[in-house]
């Protein structure tokens, strides 16, 4: 039980990539394996920004005491958290470009099912071998 | 600024690039292309004489610390690779004025040529960087462009769809693979410069029984392999290579995977270090003892094997290439994962003269479909007579992928195999000997349909490609015949890459006299 | 759906304050969470819900696909040209302290600040040009009227 309860962000962080990944080879529907690479993704930023925190850290800004002098009390480690923003951009470019391929392969072959287009490819295939 | 060097190899295609977006035409925008490529190359050629002379080159990114902010440094393993990119970079913008001009609508080469630029730039900037994140932005960077640029061939074949939404997919897997152990590396070690990582991770007590260091490293294999396209996780490759539009096709053969070859040395050997890779980290499950270095080897082998049948039963040229090209990077990393010097040797001289033998094939690949529109083997028939310069050039190339004397081919192999034979291994030479009788069978397929086939009568009546498109072939094949009966220079800079690759990390650790890659190259004899 | 009542007095209340806020995470970006990228998706949020009730057109009329394609490359060029800038002045790439030479400290903020505007000019940009590329109707679609979505 405690073994849940210590490592809790590295479960649910696990959790979440496992959904993803399931999502990328069980579904055929394109768009759906592009939404699940991002929820793979998610789960990424999920365990970096968890292993961020420390005890009885807060945010790593500047606070102003009444005296109105800059003082910073124990604040999390802000590096993960900097990698994070970049990860996402990241992330948010692939699935712009996954979804601009998706709608070209819509104008292509008419259809976004995985299995459909691998039957349309293989006719093609067969009728330019005839 | 020359001292700048280092920065500016990554800086100036990336301005270019992003200048390029505002020419319009055609022309305007490859000749932008063709001179940035050519000041890389000119940048890079300079970084390797003063790697030469001084030893490792260093940079720190806006004058911060090593420990605290991002540096790039070149040894001798950076600037073997870096020469490749830059150099195949430039011979490919040269090929790509004309195979471009037929595969993509004329008002979108300005985009082409900027994601070209900025795919150099992701290329060129994993080869340099020092710190462990910039190589996970700089591979997004790299590795989103070219799925772009993969995608571009839909005008000409429809396939570059499916592949490219494919690469995306798998490659985007593996690019998020690299990023988890990352993150498990970031937490043991705290710092994400490659040089302070090793030296945290050697000073842990037992790091092969610490679970993070491993899991990190069980993440970062995974991703890695689907990077460098080793064999389970290649699946991406041979229809990226084989829809995309040729150009594209030359420029990622050639340097993309190296690129991802050139990351598993970076991390199997400078961060981790090769006795914590292939020494300490092993089980064993009842009889079987699983090490690094045998799933390498096995996966390799069963790479060369599989897919030298696979490109034996293709019926397209390009796609014949693609196969043959998962083959060959398992040559590669059998090299790496023989870990003796000729072994190391081996594959590190591998990068250069596959990169010139596929980059020079691809471009004959090209100028088949540029003329006949095609890539079938049937509508090969009589390309001797045809095309005579083109049939040459893939006959030359197919002679490098078999490994014949006086191409480059066999003086890889020949290091290879003995490797192989040092380490003991006999099953591995027997893998490599039969890759290259598969190749001379899946050669001699297009060779006797080119050379010995009549053209049918109603043949499409060709010229031979334009002169530009042949001269840089025939630069790559070329070169890669030169290379094979002058290879003391490359192998003199394939044995210092491996010398450092075996001993950088006890350097260091500050085990070994000298700072890490600081011994310059004038010396003859060897280190081991 | 400009039809909708509801729809278009709410846009019409909440545009701009989305814009000021947009434009305010982008500024304080180097002071308190915030920064290029989260200020672009904010203003880029702005004019995709303007675009979604009163359709596509209305933003072609006011805002060119050229203009979004240039305000990109220029807001990259800004990113890269402090860096270059800094080693044009003989410094190395991306050092703040030489934007002021007579006082490094002070060209910290000023160097985060200028790269924070590309960042978020680029990415609102290219925000809105993947929303309008991709909500770009086929051209053989009879369902869709444009000027009148």
């Amino acid at each position: 039980m405690s073994l849940f309860a210590t490592h809790a962000n590295y479960w649910f962080a696990i959790l979440i990539m496992m959904i993803g990944l399931y999502g990328i080879i069980a579904k055929r529907n394109l768009i759906k394996q592009a939404i699940a690479l991002g929820i793979f993704q998610t789960g990424i930023f999920l365990f970096y920004v968890s292993m961020a925190v420390i005890n009885g850290g807060t945010v790593p800004v500047w606070f102003l005491d009444e005296a109105g002098k800059k003082y910073a009390g124990p604040y999390d480690n802000p590096l993960p958290h900097c990698l994070m923003l970049t990860a996402i951009v990241v992330s948010v470019s692939v699935f712009a470009v996954a979804i601009a391929i998706i709608v070209n392969i819509k104008h292509a072959y008419g259809t976004i099912e995985e299995d459909e287009i691998l039957n349309l490819e293989a006719e093609a295939a067969a009728g330019s071998e005839a | 600024m020359i001292d700048q060097a280092p920065v500016l190899l990554v800086v100036v295609p990336l301005l270019a690039g992003i200048c390029c977006l505002f020419l319009r035409g055609q022309l305007l925008p490859w000749i932008w292309a063709q001179i940035t490529t050519l000041a890389v190359l000119g940048i890079a050629i300079h970084l390797l004489f003063r790697v030469l002379n001084e030893g490792a080159v260093t940079y720190a990114m806006g004058n911060w610390p090593q420990e605290w902010g991002i540096s790039y440094k070149i040894d001798a393993i950076n600037i073997f690779v870096v020469l490749i990119v830059a150099f195949i970079g430039c011979v490919t913008t040269c090929y790509a004025r004309q195979s471009i001009a037929s595969e993509i609508p004329r008002d979108r080469h300005h985009q082409f040529y900027s994601m070209w630029l900025l795919a150099l730039v992701g290329l060129l900037g994993i080869t340099v960087t020092n710190d462990v994140f910039n190589i996970y932005v700089l591979l997004e960077v790299s590795s989103l462009t070219i799925y772009t640029l993969v995608a571009m061939g839909k005008t000409r074949d429809k396939r570059a769809l499916t592949a490219a939404i494919r690469y995306v997919i798998i490659g985007s897997v593996g690019a998020s693979f690299i990023l988890v152990g990352i993150g498990y590396l970031l937490m043991v070690t705290g710092t994400l410069n490659l040089e302070d990582m090793a030296r945290a991770i050697a000073a842990l007590p037992e790091p092969e029984r610490n679970r993070t260091v491993v899991v990190a490293f069980a993440f970062l294999f995974v991703g890695l392999s689907v990077k460098m396209a080793l064999w389970p996780v290649h699946m991406w490759l041979p229809n990226a290579y084989g829809a995309a539009p040729s150009a594209v096709s030359a420029l990622i053969a050639a340097t993309a995977t190296k690129v991802g070859i050139y990351m598993a040395v970076r991390f199997l050997f400078t961060v981790f270090g090769p006795d914590f890779t292939f020494l300490s980290l092993s089980t064993t499950v009842g009889q079987f003892t699983f090490s690094c270095s045998g799933i390498l080897l096995t996966c390799a082998c069963l790479g060369v094997l599989v897919t030298g049948i696979q490109a034996m039963q293709q019926r397209e040229l390009k796609w014949i290439l693609a196969y043959s090209s998962v083959g060959q990077i398992g040559y590669m990393v059998i090299g790496l994962a023989l870990v003796n010097h000729a072994g190391l040797t081996g594959g590190i001289v591998h990068l250069l003269n596959h990169a010139l033998i596929k980059g020079g094939l691809f471009m004959a690949a090209g100028c088949v479909v540029f003329r006949l529109g095609s890539q079938r083997l049937e509508d090969l028939a009589g390309l001797s007579k045809r095309m005579p310069i083109t049939a040459a050039a893939i006959l030359v190339g197919g002679l490098g992928l078999i490994g014949f004397p006086l191409t480059a081919g066999f003086i890889s192999k020949w290091y290879l195999v003995s490797g192989a034979f040092e380490a003991g291994l006999w099953p591995v030479a027997a893998v490599l000997l039969t890759g290259s009788l598969f190749a001379l069978i899946y050669v001699w397929r297009v060779v006797e349909v080119m050379y010995f086939t009549a053209p049918p009568e109603n043949a499409v009546k060709v010229r031979e490609a334009p002169l530009s498109m042949l001269i840089c072939t025939w630069i790559l094949v070329g070169g890669s015949v030169v290379l094979g009966v002058f290879a003391q220079p490359t192998v003199a800079l394939a044995e210092h890459a491996a010398n450092q690759a075996l001993t950088g990390h006890a350097q260091i650790l500050g085990l070994r006299p000298g700072a890490s890659g600081d011994d310059p190259v004038v010396h003859d004899e060897v280190v081991p | 759906m400009k039809e909708q009542l509801v729809l278009r007095v709410v846009a019409k209340c909440l545009i701009p304050p989305i814009l000021i806020f947009g434009c305010y995470i982008i500024t304080h970006g180097e002071l308190s969470p915030g920064g290029g990228f989260q200020g672009g998706i904010v203003l880029a949020s702005a004019f995709i819900l303007h675009a979604l009730i009163h359709g596509r057109a209305t933003l072609h009329q006011a805002f060119p696909r050229n203009l979004w394609a240039t305000i990109a490359t220029i807001g990259a060029l800004i990113f890269a040209g402090v860096g270059t800038y800094s080693l044009l002045r003989g410094g190395q790439f991306l050092d703040y302290g030489w934007i002021v030479p007579s006082h490094p400290a002070k060209g910290e903020p000023w160097g985060m600040t200028l790269v924070e505007y590309g960042v978020g000019l680029t990415v609102c940009s290219v925000m809105v040009l993947i929303y309008d590329m991709i909500s770009e109707p086929a051209e053989d679609d009879p369902t869709v009227d444009e000027d009148s979505a």
